[in-house]
């Protein structure tokens, strides 16, 4: 049985899809090398039967080694935080929820500035121990919030202020201890969020967390419409929502913790895009979560291409996101309670 | 007929010391429906919580269709409607039903089609297929309140539990609501357990009532324990009980004068 909320569903994913090709394109070929598309159309069969031609060697390296790293990182982190936002407010019955709201983005600071002061930034050590704290941090709001009679969602809320404070005031430790020169900047530069200078290995590291947590999100999907009715609800429908819910914070803190290392903090699209993806196909997640993170990538890509274009210097893409996404998102409030 | 429920020697208390439910001793057979009656506080959400394994008993057991109720293991077998309320986000009436199947599929299942089709089947039951496309915060409350027992009714549950569906309620939507318990209850053989304040109410659509007092309880055939004198003694008010004739049957209906 169709309904017309289905088909919206179908020609919005049809639509994301073609969007986001485009905007991979996009991505590709703009920039302050401008590669034009029958050159990179050229460039592309190239590599294909082998050999580049001496003529397009600058090109296909910015190509391969610069671009497409950079929009498939752009594309995942997109992907996860908007997924992980959705799941996230489902889950806590709330649409102004964002990914970072249990302290993910400050725990995951704290590990990368800490990695950054002891060892530069380089090497393995900063992104790993930053996906750690970040885990850790969510560790710590589920020991907070406690298992026995709470869980509730208002105690985990408040374990997630907690220690984000917590987090934050080390982050300021450490930049307060920082070399001024060199190591305070780099951690600001860092928090500031930014694609500049993504490598394959950036890929290889969030791969898996960010993968693997849209991948249970996914999974999932269709529980996070019985958590977000309330816990009586729940069981009225079969679901224990105390491990429902920490399965999900679960999920989402991997692909935020993921993102925000790989990244830095880049605010907003966690929370806009969920929003816009509602208009689109409607409030069940079983829609919602499949369209954000598709739209998120999209968006994410997009964003990306301007942060680097737009200007002769990078512009750090966390600005850009607050910068259209705080505006954004009050006239789609706004228009949404004129409609309501 | 099948023994459906049986509650033995069920006690629960919020705060130790302070018991609000005392040797509690019930039994249900599909198709009979039972009212639970008693004062404001008295523990009859209560009571209706730790059947359903919302709550656990502190001791004695529940069972339902032969298997013990475990609190967070939440039983296919048990349909709970919860008072009517609001959500957060704005689902679709085919939606919410749907999400009655969402819950005891497999862990990470996706509703089917056949879901689907299931839910319009219980809409059509309830008598609002009409509203299967609608957003659930745009209905009214009496429409909400069907759409809650649609939503119960998807999995084909023995036991339907329904937390004071009637409240909020015109008389016109009580009317068809219990008219809906009472035919559900009969046709499918579904025991039904449901909170109510009007022993009005209880005399027309259950055969047995359990009326909660403080530390005792009376349960039996609804007739014998609906009187004017248990209300004075359970509900502290003077009541007068008039019997007439419709449609050919005896109707008893109570009127509330003062407490005392």
């Amino acid at each position: 049985m169709k309904t017309t909320h289905h088909a919206g569903y179908r020609k919005t994913m049809l639509l994301g899809f073609i969007l986001l090709a485009g905007a991979a394109v996009a991505g590709i070929s703009l920039g302050k090398y401008g590669i034009h598309l029958p050159e990179l159309v050229a460039i592309f069969s190239a590599k294909l039967h082998g050999s580049v031609d001496r003529s397009m060697e600058i090109a296909a390296f910015v190509i391969f080694n610069v671009r497409i790293p950079r929009i498939i990182l752009a594309a995942m982190v997109g992907a996860g935080l908007s997924i992980s936002g959705s799941a996230l407010q489902g889950t806590f019955q709330n649409p102004l929820v964002s990914p970072d709201l249990l302290g993910v983005s400050s725990g995951a600071g704290f590990g990368a500035a800490l990695g950054i002061l002891l060892t530069g930034g380089l090497g393995l050590f900063t992104p790993v121990l930053s996906l750690l704290a970040g885990l850790m941090s969510v560790l710590l709001v589920f020991l907070l919030a406690g298992t026995k009679k709470g869980g509730g969602t208002l105690s985990v809320v408040l374990g997630g202020i907690i220690v984000s404070s917590i987090f934050s005031a080390l982050i300021s430790l450490i930049k307060y201890v920082a070399d001024s020169s060199e190591t305070l900047p780099a951690i600001t530069f860092w928090q500031m969020g930014s694609f500049a200078n993504v490598t394959y290995r950036d890929i290889g590291i969030a791969f898996i967390p960010i993968a693997g947590g849209m991948l249970g999100l996914l999974l999932l999907r269709w529980k996070i419409n019985l958590l977000s009715l309330g816990d009586e609800d729940c069981f009225a429908l079969g679901i224990n929502p105390h491990t429902t819910r920490w399965l999900v914070i679960l999920f989402a803190t991997l692909t935020t913790a993921g993102s925000v290392t790989v990244a830095g903090v880049i605010g907003w699209v966690g929370l806009v895009i969920p929003h816009i993806c509602r208009r689109l196909v409607g409030v069940n997640h079983g829609h919602l979560l499949p369209a954000s993170a598709l739209i998120g990538a999209t968006f994410m890509i997009l964003v990306d291409t301007a942060a680097r274009s737009l200007t002769s210097a990078e512009i750090p893409v966390g600005i850009l996101t607050a910068l259209i996404g705080a505006p954004f998102f009050a006239v789609i409030y706004r228009r949404g309670r004129k409609e309501g | 007929m099948e023994k459906i429920l049986e509650v033995r020697d069920g006690c629960f208390s919020y705060a130790k010391g302070r018991p609000l439910l005392q040797n509690i001793n019930a039994s249900l057979d599909g198709g009979q429906v039972m009212a639970v009656m008693g004062r404001n506080g008295i523990g009859k959400t209560t009571l209706i919580k730790c059947i359903v394994g919302i709550l656990s008993w502190d001791s004695g057991y529940s069972t339902v269709a032969g298997r013990q109720s475990q609190r967070n293991r939440p039983m296919k077998e048990i349909g709970y409607v919860p008072q009517a309320h609001r959500v957060s986000f704005d689902y679709s009436v085919r939606d919410m039903v749907v999400f009655g199947k969402a819950g005891h599929s497999s862990f990470f299942a996706a509703p089917s089609r056949g879901d689907y089709e299931l839910a319009d089947r219980m809409l059509y039951k309830t008598g609002i297929y009409e509203l299967r496309d609608s957003p659930c915060n745009e209905l009214s409350g009496g429409q909400l309140q069907l759409v809650y027992i649609a939503r119960a009714l998807i999995n084909e549950p023995k036991l339907l539990v329904l937390d004071e569906p009637e409240s909020h309620l015109d008389f016109r939507n009580q009317i068809r609501l219990l008219k809906l318990i009472q035919g559900v209850a009969a046709e499918q053989s579904i025991a039904c357990i449901l909170n109510t304040h009007y022993p009005n109410h209880a005399l027309r659509i259950a055969q047995r009532c359990f009326l909660l007092g403080e530390g005792d309880y009376i349960t039996g055939d609804t007739k014998q324990v609906m009187t004017d004198a248990n209300i004075q003694k359970f509900f502290g008010v003077v009541s007068h009980s008039v019997e007439f004739q419709y449609q050919g049957e005896t109707v008893t209906s109570f009127s509330f004068l003062d407490e005392g």
